[in-house]
């Protein structure tokens, strides 16, 4: 070609426009700066909003070990009736002589959040491989918007009905040793980190490029060996993005395991006992505290422990998934 | 006279109401290359995808008439798509492997198949990539993620890795289209290769290309199978206006 397709003039600022256009250049670059700042602005204050919120937190939490010692957190003692002292794992921070373990928390908060992260997983993958890669388009279009509704109940409402009908339902079916217990909270749980899950999963494997099926498929794949062995390894990050996050919720959920985990610090592994997770202690606890007090700090480390936790799981999970994106290899 | 290999009688395909192939009719012969040849949305690259059966997968696409390979009805009820899948290899226009490693895509089609002997696998790693002239240049970094090679290296693997099946027919939709002209030479040369052992369709918008690599050259237009012949015949007199406007550059 060397013809140019459009006429130079149009190009070019002709002397009875100049200065029409250079106003015109002017105000688009100012509109330019403006949106860019703001963008920027916004952006800034997010991020300093969430640093004020960790600083806050450490600091008020680090108030705590101004009367209590780290291994107050861990263990306490308790001067039993007949005189002995016996070393306990209990959270009692309004007792006479408090004790602040956190232990019974922790385990609460495990014993809940690892078995609903694990069904969840098992069911919100399904879900999601389901969605994606089996259901009808007509099908998917009720049901994905309906996944997505499930996941915005208020967790208060999930947690009443746990309390109400699944405690019920699973104390005649199992006879736990309490009846509301870890087990029937972390089913609450489920009920809100499967949509999670599910929902993520889904997008994650969408975005397999169709190439890859195709490749699969030509190859003489079946429909499930192109899904086990060329999607769901290529989407391998996306997936272990979503049970990670659906773990953060299982960690961070209050309302649920508040109302249908029978809220006892119990110092157990066993999952038809009841339990109590740290956030549900800080829910219920800080209410009533009085400002400035031991127990009103030890609350505030309790949050540094949670925030402590999520981000090292976080760092964990991020740095396992980076290493497999590298290898590129599954 | 050569052999038949595939044979299409009066096929027709929709997507939904709409006719993308229009009473197409053609044999093809075994070990010789066809090339499919004719302006975008003419329907040669989905004519291509109805000889594997690939279509299966889009919905709402209907089709009707017969097509024979080796004189079996590919869309008898009772006939098995994925082992039909298995005797055609296919190569598509962007190379489409997998996010492992070279050796991992080559062995994908045989483990399929339950081969999982780790002598064997290496065998056919070695004998596909000969084959598509590529060994040299991965011998030495196999477990390498096969993402790393250049675009030309790996659509070479692709058709290793649709060669490590063993199939007997090769479909090849513009498998050049995405390449430099170093490494289309190069593919152009491997078809010619290949032609030996297999029998190769190839769907391209490049008419050099198909003048260079084919033996037969059907030429598409609005969904129609024009005109099919061999290559040197539809490049000098062939014997439909149409094909003759288009090869010359009148229109397309």
């Amino acid at each position: 070609m060397t013809e140019n397709i459009l006429p130079r003039h149009q190009f070019e600022v002709s002397p009875e426009n100049s200065h029409y256009s250079k106003k015109i250049v002017r105000s688009a670059r100012i509109k330019e700066t403006l949106i860019k700042s703001y963008f920027a602005a916004a952006g800034t204050a997010a991020l300093i909003f969430i640093i004020l919120i960790f600083i806050f937190l450490f600091k008020e939490g680090i108030n705590a070990f101004n009367n209590i010692g780290l291994s107050d957190f861990i263990y306490g003692t308790r001067t039993m009736e007949d005189g002995t002292v016996k070393t306990v794992y209990e959270w009692y921070p309004t007792s006479e002589n408090a004790r602040y373990s956190l232990l019974p928390l922790l385990l609460g908060t495990l014993l809940t959040a690892i078995p609903a992260t694990l069904i969840s997983t098992v069911l919100g993958v399904a879900a999601g491989i389901y969605l994606s890669e089996i259901a009808h388009p007509k099908a998917k279009e009720f049901l994905k918007p309906v996944l997505e509704l499930f996941a915005a109940i208020p967790t208060v409402v999930l947690g009443f009905i746990m309390l109400v009908i699944g405690a019920t339902f699973f104390q005649d079916l199992l006879h736990p040793a309490n009846r509301l217990n870890a087990f029937v909270a972390s089913v609450g749980l489920t009920l809100v980190i499967i949509p999670v899950i599910a929902s993520l999963t889904e997008d994650a494997l969408r975005s397999i490029p169709m190439d890859l099926r195709n490749a699969a498929y030509g190859l003489g794949a079946t429909k499930w060996q192109t899904i086990s062995k060329v999607i769901l390894p290529a989407a391998f990050s996306g997936v272990s993005a979503s049970i990670i996050l659906g773990f953060g919720r299982a960690i961070g959920e209050t309302m649920i395991v508040l109302m249908a985990s029978g809220n006892a610090a119990n110092f157990t592994m066993e999952i038809f006992r009841s339990a109590r997770t740290m956030t549900a202690t800080i829910a219920a606890e800080m209410g009533e505290v009085s400002q400035g007090s031991d127990h009103y700090y030890a609350l505030f480390f309790i949050g540094v422990v949670l925030f402590v936790i999520t981000f090292f799981l976080n760092l964990i999970a991020e740095m396992i998934i980076s290493k497999m994106r590298k290898k590129n290899t599954f | 006279m050569k052999e038949l290999k595939i044979s299409v009688k009066n096929l027709y395909l929709k997507y939904g109401e709409k006719t993308a192939l229009d009473d197409i009719s053609m044999d093809i012969t075994s070990k010789q290359v066809t090339a499919f040849i004719g302006p975008s949305g003419c329907g040669k690259s989905t004519f291509l995808r109805v000889l594997n059966r690939m279509n299966d997968l889009i919905d709402n696409c209907s089709i009707t008439g017969e097509v024979l390979i080796d004189g079996i009805d590919i869309y008898d009820k009772n006939l098995d798509v994925v082992n039909l899948r298995k005797r055609i290899g296919m190569v598509f226009q962007k190379s489409n492997l997998f996010p492992k490693t070279i050796f991992e895509n080559i062995v994908f089609g045989p483990r399929l198949n339950g081969v999982n002997d780790k002598n064997t696998l290496n065998e056919i790693v070695e004998k596909t990539c000969r084959q598509a002239a590529i060994w040299d240049e991965v011998k030495d970094r196999l477990n390498e993620p096969a993402l790393s090679l250049s675009g030309g290296q790996q659509q070479r693997l692709c058709i290793a890795r649709a060669l490590a099946v063993e199939p007997d027919i090769l479909l090849m939709d513009e498998p050049a289209s995405a390449l430099d002209p170093i490494s289309t030479a190069k593919i152009e040369e491997l078809i010619h290769e290949l032609k030996k052992n297999y029998t190769i369709v190839i769907v391209t918008h490049n008419m050099q290309q198909a003048a260079r690599v084919s033996d037969y050259t059907a030429f598409f237009y609005m969904g129609k199978l024009i005109e099919i012949d061999k290559t040197t015949r539809i490049f000098t007199k062939p014997s439909v206006k149409q094909t003759e406007d288009y090869i010359t550059g009148r229109f397309g």
